[in-house]
């Protein structure tokens, strides 16, 4: 367990620098390479200890594309991704399983993230199956349970399948698994959005404890801005693969520069539309 | 737009009577697990020109509604077994499916949450809004896409003129939800029940497509039925709320009334969930539990396991609406405690 750090800016966790990623748009028969799709052009930012960083933009703006290069699942076609001091942009996939073990992801879908035919305890015990060395065998059931508990499920549930769990319980299975190699970042896309607002509450409330307790970073990427603005620290909006606007949540959400981060907070809709003063 | 919509009906309905009313409704799905009370009495009205939201979380029977309203409930599963559902003086309770169906192209339309899967991805857009111009005016096809155009200009698709001979994946989401709108709206129709319109698309898209039906609705002054999770998005354009929970209706009233003084816990606890509601960096107050299964819903209150405020009698007694001294005429809750609740405020 780590504290928050308290001196001046202590090194990221994550620094990607001018980060470029391009799909090949490839000829139907020869499978030429006969153009690309640039996903993200030259997106830089850094992810302190402790620290949440969001993500926003609509779909399209290369939110997901963004995650998926830091975790190594597309490859960067420029620009460099710095994990706790290492360079990983250029990691095979033994490498990237080490770096890996520090930096989790959590998906939109809990459903499909889970395997229907793994108990939760074996699901979450597959990460040191995986990682062999982190904790040993006589240990993964007390462990997995531990974990259960954590997340707020009823460890006694621990035989049971995903299929039994509603999707809130779900999702705190998958928070729980990203939480088993005990990692320094946490890469959340979208993990709250297919969650009812109820119980969605539960869950952000779940990641801020956690973050408290065990010094987190999360990158959470999101396309509800209201979601955002409660739980990031620093936010970047993204338009068509491009940063247009960035800094501390309260100042862009209470003064934005950009014109497209602008009319993305207008379109936001009001819950009491009649509470606000007429502008 | 077409001046031959269906009259035959008109004269048979006083002005200020509801154009749909909905009464006691209970609808019923079996399972391999047992039988599931779907909707469970559930009553409102819609007026002409006046839009009603229905807001819920999955499983609140919200899209059950208006799936009962439409003879849309899968079949063999699903079926109404009280209750009724009254437009223009027929029940479509006792209607058959078919001529349901029929009414429904013609004065009720609907349109659903993912535009892709309710177009056909082999014919045109132009072919496909000029359809029930085609099928149920019997109106020949040129003069059909004639009205099919007009219909896309309408909805606000640029260069209509070129697009029309265009296949649904060549349009963007929030375009195909515009068509879908379009072909919604193509036969005038009285009744419009939006399922959760706007939920698949970007926030940018979804305030203009909640421009554009209520617009359309100014315009015409047809009634329309927005079924949604989201509590803001309908703020906007809806006059009245009903918040399902369980397959009941817990609360009605003037929306601002009751997003303003929530009489029942779970809408309150709806409400403080939202996290723009919420002052950065607070926590949020969700509410406790998840919903409740409708294979074994609890006794009495459904909702008396995960609320604050619930007492002895909410578990052996299930609240009905009411309307306690002193609230806006129309604000109802089924809450025992609701001058507790209120008095929270």
């Amino acid at each position: 367990m780590t504290d928050r750090p308290a001196g001046p800016a202590p090194s990221p966790v994550l620094r990607v620098q001018h980060l470029r990623v391009a799909y090949p748009i490839r000829s139907s028969v020869m499978l030429r390479r006969v153009g690309e799709i640039v996903a993200v052009s030259d997106v830089t930012f850094d992810v302190g200890p402790g620290e949440t960083v969001g993500l926003v933009g609509e779909s399209g703006s290369g939110k997901s594309t963004i995650a998926r290069a830091v975790i190594g699942l597309v490859a960067a076609t420029a620009g460099s991704i710095e994990f706790e001091g290492r360079d990983i942009t250029r990691y095979g996939p033994q490498q990237l399983k080490a770096v890996r073990r520090d930096m989790q992801m959590v998906f939109q879908d809990p459903y499909a993230s889970l395997n229907p035919r793994l108990t939760v305890r074996d699901q979450i015990a597959e990460c040191w199956r995986v990682h062999r060395g982190q904790l040993p065998r006589a240990h993964w059931t007390d462990e997995a349970k531990q974990l259960m508990e954590r997340v707020g499920l009823n460890p006694d549930y621990s035989d049971r399948y995903p299929h039994q769990f509603s999707g809130g319980q779900r999702q705190r299975i998958c928070i729980a698994r990203a939480l088993a190699l005990r990692p320094k970042l946490i890469i959340c896309d979208e993990a709250v959005s297919a969650l009812d607002v109820s119980v969605q509450a539960q869950v952000l409330n779940l990641l801020a404890d956690l973050q408290d307790e065990f010094g987190l970073s999360y990158l959470f990427i999101s396309h509800d801005l209201s979601v955002i603005e409660h739980l990031s620290d620093r936010v970047l909006v993204l338009n068509k693969g491009e940063v247009v606007e960035e800094g501390a949540v309260r100042q862009i959400f209470a003064d934005p520069r950009d014109a497209y981060t602008r009319a993305l907070l207008a379109a936001v809709p009001v819950v009491r539309p009649w509470l606000e003063s007429p502008t | 737009m077409s001046q031959s919509t269906p009259v035959a009906l008109e004269k048979s309905v006083p002005p200020d009577a509801p154009l749909l009313s909905v009464q006691n409704l209970q609808v019923e799905f079996s399972t391999s697990a047992g039988v599931v009370r779907a909707l469970d009495g559930v009553s409102f009205d819609v007026r002409r020109g006046e839009t009603i939201a229905i807001l819920g979380e999955s499983g609140s029977g919200k899209s059950v509604t208006a799936q009962a309203i439409m003879a849309l409930l899968p079949r063999p599963a699903g079926s109404i077994v009280g209750g009724s559902i009254r437009y223009a003086d027929r029940d479509l309770v006792t209607l058959p499916a078919k001529d349901v169906r029929r009414l429904c192209g013609t004065e009720i339309a609907m349109i659903f949450q993912d535009p892709l899967s309710s177009l056909n991805p082999v014919f045109r857009v132009g072919w496909q809004i000029a359809e029930p111009f085609r099928r149920r005016l019997g109106i020949d096809k040129r003069q059909a896409l004639a009205k099919a155009l007009e219909l896309l200009d309408r909805v606000g698709i640029p260069d209509a003129e070129r697009r029309i001979r265009d296949y649904p994946h060549q349009f963007s989401g929030g375009q195909r939800q515009r068509i879908m709108i379009a072909m919604a709206i193509a036969l005038e129709p009285k009744l419009l029940i939006a399922d959760e319109p706007t939920t698949a698309l970007d926030v940018t898209v979804q305030s203009q497509v909640m421009k554009l039906l209520a617009n359309l609705q100014a315009e015409t002054g047809m009634g329309m039925i927005l079924i949604s999770h989201d509590l803001g998005v309908v703020a906007d354009v809806a006059k009245r709320a009903a918040i399902m929970y369980a397959g009941r209706i817990v609360e009605a009233g003037t929306i601002r009334e009751v997003y303003d003084h929530p009489a029942h816990p779970y809408t309150r606890g709806l409400l403080e969930s939202i996290p723009s509601t919420t002052v950065i960096g607070e926590r949020l107050t969700p509410i406790p539990g998840g919903p409740p299964n409708l294979l074994a819903l609890p006794t009495g209150c459904a909702f008396h396991p995960r609320c604050p405020h619930a007492i002895d009698r909410c578990r052996d007694e299930i609240p009905q609406l009411r309307r306690p001294d002193g609230w806006e005429p129309t604000h109802v809750a089924a809450c025992f405690r609701s001058e507790e609740v209120l008095a929270h405020d």
